[in-house]
């Protein structure tokens, strides 16, 4: 222990009721390393002690395990040690270690907390990344703040979740569907054998099984055990063929004489309860009277070429007939469901399981809702309302727009020009004063002389009448282009483009810092305290830089500047107030409380 | 005219709120220039029989916005046919009693005219009509001032805007006066209307039938003159001052330029916080902290 390193047998417990991995566990200062005697065994550990939260021990006793618990943020390393006094020498070890870690940790707070921010996960990652390409300003201002080492990166994000699930769900994954393509197998005979060919691919085998529950499960059951593959898919192609064929007798004798031939021949009554279970599912207002002249069931097959025969048909021979419309809506659901099962084709067992998987989640999901009678119930009741006596649902809204901040400085304009008209305006007001009686009585003339004389002739003259036009189409045609803003009169465009991308960049910068200034109090923690020291110091470097920018530009333009640069200088002093006032208020109380209160 | 009995509105049937502004003494400033008040009229007369005449089913209501009062001065379903001379005749009464109203023997400036009544009694106006059966003319609201922006006026002319907005009527503004008026500017960016400050007075009957004529409908089609900036500075509740920065209730959102003990709108009082004494902590929990 006294030179900075331990070295004891243990056994590594990756879970507690385990029997564990016999090795060797070495300390040192930094971290610690735990080898297992077997070389094969892949439990080899190396971790820093800076990761390690805490840790817990058991407590000594003849039949108790001598237990260490290094724990994490999540879950921990649990060792077995051969006696409690190795386990003790360890466990002191760690636990020095552990507060070196924790004291480093409250020298350099902002440190251990960069770190643990690290560990995010690729994907997440990829999504800020991403983000920060799409938009040049965020990612200048990233730049500034995360970089520049003001804001961590959480802190940074934190403000931004909404941003970042956006843009997540922005874009879909998107799936392959399945073919639109009713498979029929399409045997092929060369006409001189008797040889019928069927052509199976990975593709098709899906398609069968996504479409034909009962052939997955005769699969699942017959191979390989029964049969093979190859027989397997022989027997279907010959029920198919028989199908192909129309003959309904034919079809049923010979599944008579084979069982398994007969899976593939009669209905298919895994798609058949499961109908049922549809028809169940059915909103119980839905009016199947009010439907009966869209059914064209009672036309047999709209004449299409394949199904039903029409020929009288024995009772026994009933199973074997096969709907073309029962198929053609099977296929629609199925390609309308597109596809639910994530595995790779080639395997055909594979398939079948994942098939099989997927249908048996969502009848647990089925039956697991046991509610979902109940809210069958409810909707009867809430649909059965009569419709005229209910007052309108949707009441007309008004959508609340947030408007882009640069109006911000449109507005700042439009003050410029405001201020300048007072200027103009103000110095007439004063000079205006009438009393009330002649003012009344000027306007009751003007009232009188309009009734008298009547209107004025021309209304207009046209030469003002084409300068209004020349005026409003100017006017029109320059906001359209520019989106609103006419270049010339906008104060920010103006200025020089540097200075202009100066004073938007810090302007952007001081809206981010404040908005994570104000947001931290009050101050609870030690962590708050840093970081709102960090932001100040920040704050305190943009607001000589905008003093200069207000120097530095030229003499012309330095009013509009100081104009823009004013409200975010008064911005930054309310919160240099606020920063002073608070350490004021600290300095003073920190007698009063000592105990753990920052 | 009886547009009501039949009620066959299509969608470019309108409803035109005109809100002149009849403040005696910004009029007694433009006696010496070319553009007087009789001109004014004449050119408003005129723009209001083309409304009449662009539909049949069209309906005017002129509202006056005076000093001390405001009122209706036409109704085109109600009057006869004489509609200048009624308007006239009403004008006139109007102003008397405006007069008799008054209180103050002069006025330094121009005054405030009460743009916050006659838009109330604008929306009044169109919630009666929207009552009146599910079909009615498409309103709006055409704001002709000249005053500068009273700024005792601020809270009851935001509160007409919103209102304007949730009821979907678009606040148009033709500013007469020398200055922008911040008040309409609002009040157009808000609820979708147009804002236009003529460049050329006398032409004012232009702008009005270029501008302002078309109905709502059509101005889906048309490309119009929008504002270049949109001063969207608030007023504080106290001094009625237009401020840039300043304290907000965290109960009632009201606006002030100092830092006040109680609020003056709902009455919370605003803790000042640390300073007390450790057993206060539970009482300041309850009351509003003010970013101080």
């Amino acid at each position: 222990m006294a030179d900075g390193k331990v070295v004891k047998r243990a056994k590594y417990k990756p879970t507690v009721k385990g029997y564990g991995i016999p090795g060797v566990l070495k300390l040192t200062k930094e971290r610690f390393i735990f080898m297992p005697n077997d070389p094969t065994s892949t439990a080899k550990l190396n971790v820093e002690f800076k990761l390690i939260k805490g840790h817990k021990f058991s407590k000594e006793g003849s039949s108790k395990q001598a237990l260490l618990n290094l724990t994490q943020d999540q879950g921990g390393y649990i060792f077995e040690f051969d006696s409690f006094p190795d386990r003790d020498q360890c466990r002191d070890f760690v636990a020095s270690a552990i507060a070196a870690y924790m004291e480093v940790g409250k020298a350099a707070s902002e440190k251990p907390v960069v770190l643990h921010d690290e560990q995010l996960n690729a994907t997440e990652m990829g999504r800020r990344i991403k983000l920060l390409q799409e938009n040049s300003e965020l990612q200048k201002l990233h730049m500034q703040l995360v970089i520049g080492g003001i804001l961590s990166e959480a802190e940074f994000w934190a403000a931004r979740k909404k941003l970042l699930e956006q843009s997540e769900n922005k874009k879909p994954k998107q799936l392959v569907a399945l073919k639109n393509d009713m498979w029929s197998v399409k045997p092929l005979s060369d006409g001189q054998t008797n040889r019928v060919t069927f052509n199976l691919t990975p593709e098709v085998i899906h398609q069968i099984f996504a479409e034909k529950p009962a052939v997955r499960q005769a699969y699942l059951n017959f191979v390989p055990g029964k049969m093979s593959e190859k027989e397997f898919w022989t027997k279907y192609s010959r029920a198919e063929y028989l199908h192909s064929t129309k003959n309904i007798v034919a079809a049923a004798a010979e599944a008579a004489e084979d069982e398994e031939l007969a899976v593939f021949l009669k209905q298919d009554d895994m798609l058949a309860s499961e109908a049922r279970k549809k028809i169940r599912r059915v909103d119980p207002t839905l009016d199947m009277e009010a439907d009966e002249g869209d059914d064209y069931m009672h036309l047999p097959d709209h004449g299409l070429p394949q199904g039903e025969t029409k020929e009288f048909l024995e009772p026994q021979y009933e199973p074997f007939k096969r709907s073309f419309s029962q198929y053609l809506n099977q296929h629609t659901a199925v390609v309308l469901r597109g596809r639910v099962i994530d595995v790779e084709l080639g395997d055909t067992r594979s398939v079948a399981e994942a098939f099989t998987r997927a249908n048996q989640a969502e009848l647990a999901t089925e039956v697991s809702d046991e509610n979902a009678y109940r809210e069958r119930i409810n909707k009867v009741s809430r649909v059965a309302e009569i419709e005229d006596l209910q007052g309108p649902r949707d009441l007309p809204v008004a959508l609340l727009s947030i408007k882009d901040p640069r109006d911000y400085f449109d507005s700042q304009q439009a003050n410029a020009i405001k201020a300048l008209g007072d200027v103009d305006t103000g110095i007439r007001q004063l000079k205006f004063s009438v009393t009330k009686e002649d003012a009344f009585c000027s306007l009751k003339d003007s009232i009188s002389e309009i009734n008298s004389q009547g209107l004025i002739e021309p209304i207009i003259n046209p030469e003002v009448a084409l300068k209004v036009f020349n005026g409003l189409s100017q006017n029109i045609s320059s906001t359209k282009y520019h989106l609103g803003k006419n270049p010339h009169e906008s104060v920010l465009d103006q200025l020089p483009s540097a200075t202009k991308n100066e004073l938007l960049l810090h302007w952007t910068s001081i809206q981010e810092l404040l908005k994570h200034f104000w947001s931290s109090y009050p101050i609870t923690t030690k962590y708050l305290y840093t970081k709102v020291t960090r932001l100040k110091d920040a704050m305190s470097q943009i607001y000589t830089k905008l003093q200069e920018i207000k120097e530095s530009v030229q003499s012309d333009i330095r009013h509009q500047v100081s104009l823009l640069v004013q409200p975010m200088l008064q911005a930054l002093d309310a919160a240099f107030a606020h920063y002073d006032a608070d350490v004021q208020k600290r300095s003073a109380k920190s007698g009063e409380r000592p105990n753990g209160f920052v | 005219m009886t547009p009501v009995s039949s009620k066959l509105y299509a969608d470019d049937v309108s409803l035109l709120m005109v809100l002149i502004d009849t403040n005696p003494y910004f009029w007694s400033s433009t006696k010496n220039t070319a553009f007087t008040f009789s001109k004014f009229l004449s050119h408003v007369l005129s723009f209001l029989n083309s409304i009449l005449l662009l539909n049949q089913m069209n309906q005017v209501v002129v509202i006056a916005t005076g000093y001390n009062s405001c009122n209706y001065v036409f109704d085109s379903s109600t009057s006869s046919m004489q509609r200048a001379e009624c308007l006239l005749e009403k004008l006139e009464d109007f102003v008397d009693k405006d007069e008799s109203l008054s209180q103050e023997n002069s006025v330094d400036g121009f005054g405030f005219s009460l743009l916050s009544g006659s838009l109330s009694m604008a929306l009044c106006y169109i919630q009666r009509v929207f009552r009146s059966g599910p079909l009615h003319p498409q309103p709006r609201i055409l704001c002709l001032h000249g005053s500068p922006d009273g700024p005792r006026q601020y809270v009851a002319v935001m509160n007409s805007i919103f209102s304007a907005q949730r009821s979907m009527v678009p606040i148009d503004s033709c500013v007469i006066g020398s200055q922008h008026s911040a008040f309409l500017q609002q009040a157009s960016y808000i609820t979708g209307g147009v804002y236009l400050k003529p460049q050329v007075s006398d032409g004012l009957f232009q702008y009005l039938s270029t501008v302002f004529a078309t109905d709502l409908h059509s101005r889906g089609f048309l490309q119009l003159p929008r504002p270049v900036g949109v001063d969207f500075r608030a007023s504080c509740f106290c001094h009625k001052n237009t401020i840039d920065m300043g304290y907000i209730c965290s109960v009632c959102l009201s606006i002030f330029c100092k830092h006040h003990k109680k609020c003056s709108t709902c009455g919370s009082n605003f803790g000042e916080a640390r300073k007390q004494e450790p057993s206060a902590s539970d009482q300041r929990r309850k009351t509003p902290d003010l970013n101080r």
